[in-house]
């Protein structure tokens, strides 16, 4: 098993906290991994993006110009990202001010309303853990419990009593995710 | 089980200066490297292990602190990134001629000048060809990934007191800034001052009646004693080429190419190496782990079997130099780097390496 994954999007949103609880999620269930930001001059608002490669062997190169999944949260990522997934590849998305929508047709491509779900829950903050869980239900590459030994490992102490609602927020998003286009 | 934890390449220095028995750590921060000082400072280690942590007014001063601490027998270390280690490089020579142990960081950035925060490797020449003045070296780690950072602080600190001298870890901005999973290793105590003043007679731990004073200094007025100390120098570097070459070797058995890249370098050229061999080219890769001393001879040794040599570098090919040394004439020794913080992909590589070779 080896998954190549971007996520990107805008500063703020809990892009490089997602990956790092997916990443923390991979060393739970015995996996290799590394998780490479994009870093700079960067602030709320911004572009941020990280990679993240889960792998049951020895992971090589952490720079990558193609992705099995792409997990895209803003327009400018969208852009930038799509025609770097993998053909089969998974293209995971945010409608939420998206005007130029995703148009390969040799990959798959869901939607997730992160936004409106994670308001829904009355916790826009769980938005990238909404995220998460459809990830997760499209590839089920970390098993829940791993992702709560993840959760626990990622966030300090002071913040354990948020895990329950963090779990209700990856199910919610595993309920909710919708195919677009099937490659 | 051992634990596993994630954590980024500069995390795993600073956790590793705490675990492997550090006295003192001072730095000024700069990116892409602040990690280290921030989870030092968070960690307060002079709270449990007794660790001094200081944010000096400058690099010159942070350097200049390790002097002062190294001359004590105390395990010492600072960190930067390539413009403080430009600011540095006095203070390393006075460190390696007054034979004075000591680890430094160097997370390199893209140059000259300010140059950029994204990863570079414009600083192998500044490493491993002085930087500062005066017939000097050090010893050069280059870790490729969160776990060498975290080895590496304890390696440089056993170099560094093996040989007296300085020992840098010549890191960059993707394995400083990239999070991987980091064996904690056992824990080391800091050594007592009892301890310091047996184990490291030169030490100035504070005269006693049974011996003369310890002078620590780098100045020799006498031609002759200068004479001396440099020769008592280059004895020592001669000896770390003998006993501390480091490095690693992938698919090199039965290789007509060679790749030789180190750093986040090699991991990006690993990847290369497992394109080329699935379309049947028989290409390596040497990952040079001490880049001083530089795998001389582990080069020399597959010249014959290899049609060429290829440098990668994040540099316009300062490494390149020592690998054409090595090789003296006998192939092609071709080069492939990009500038200004630009990382290439494997594929990148793959085409620049396929390119050469067609030539």
């Amino acid at each position: 098993m080896k998954e190549e994954i971007i996520i990107a999007g805008f500063g703020g949103q809990g892009v490089l906290s997602m990956g790092k609880i997916l990443a923390y999620s991979g060393i739970m269930q015995g996996q290799e991994v590394t998780w490479m930001p994009s870093y700079g001059p960067e602030m709320r608002g911004g572009t941020a993006n990280v990679t993240v490669i889960l792998s049951d062997k020895k992971i090589s190169s952490p720079i990558i110009s193609k992705f099995d999944t792409a997990i895209i949260l803003n327009q400018q990522s969208l852009d930038k990202f799509e025609d770097q997934v993998k053909p089969g590849g998974i293209l995971i998305y945010d409608p939420n001010g998206i005007t130029r929508h995703p148009k390969r047709t040799d990959i798959t491509i869901c939607s997730i309303n992160a936004v409106d779900i994670s308001a829904e829950l009355g916790n826009s903050k769980a938005y990238n853990m909404v995220v998460l869980g459809g990830y997760l239900q499209k590839k089920s590459v970390v098993k829940m419990e791993n992702v709560i030994k993840g959760l626990k490992k990622s966030l300090p102490e002071r913040h354990h009593s948020l895990i329950p609602m963090n779990e209700k927020a990856i199910q919610e998003g595993m309920n909710q995710i919708k195919d677009i286009n099937k490659a | 089980m051992a634990e596993h934890i994630l954590m980024k390449g500069n995390e795993a220095i600073a956790i590793s200066a705490i675990r492997n028995g550090c006295d003192g750590y001072f730095g000024y921060p700069i990116t892409p490297q602040s990690e280290i000082m921030e989870t030092l400072m968070v960690e307060k280690p002079w709270e449990t292990t007794g660790m001094v942590v200081l944010q000096a007014e400058s690099e010159t001063s942070s350097i200049n602190m390790l002097y002062g601490g190294a001359s004590c027998g105390k395990k010492v270390m600072t960190s930067s990134s390539s413009p403080g280690l430009s600011l540095m490089c006095e203070g390393l020579s006075y460190l390696a001629g007054a034979e004075l142990p000591c680890v430094v960081v160097n997370v390199v950035r893209g140059g000259p000048g300010l140059g950029t925060i994204q990863p570079g490797q414009g600083d192998y020449f500044q490493a491993c060809k002085g930087g500062g003045h005066g017939d000097y070296k050090m010893i050069v780690l280059a870790p490729s990934s969160a776990q060498e950072m975290y080895d590496f602080v304890d390696l440089g600190f056993d170099l560094a007191f093996k040989y007296l001298s300085p020992a840098l870890i010549l890191a960059d901005g993707v394995v400083g800034q990239m999070m991987e999973k980091v064996e904690l290793r056992p824990m080391k105590d800091r050594m007592s001052n009892e301890e310091i003043a047996q184990k490291y007679p030169w030490a100035t731990t504070g005269k006693t009646p049974d011996r003369k004073q310890n002078v620590i200094t780098s100045l020799a007025l006498d031609a002759a004693v200068h004479e001396r100390l440099n020769d008592k120098l280059q004895a020592k570097y001669k000896q770390m080429e003998e006993e501390d070459v480091r490095f690693e070797t992938y698919m090199c058995e039965d290789a007509e190419h060679v790749i030789v890249a180190y750093g986040c370098m090699a991991r990006i050229c690993e990847s290369t190496i497992d394109q080329a061999r699935a379309e049947g080219i028989k290409l390596g890769l040497l990952r040079p782990i001490t880049l001083f001393p530089f795998p001389t001879k582990e080069i020399q040794r597959l010249t014959p079997q290899l049609k060429t040599i290829m440098s990668v570098e994040l540099s316009a090919g300062q490494m390149i130099e020592d690998i054409r040394l090595a090789v003296n004439g006998q192939i092609p020794v071709n080069f492939f780097g990009r500038l200004g913080g630009i990382v290439p992909s494997p594929e990148e590589v793959y085409e620049a390496f396929k390119k050469e070779i067609n030539k």
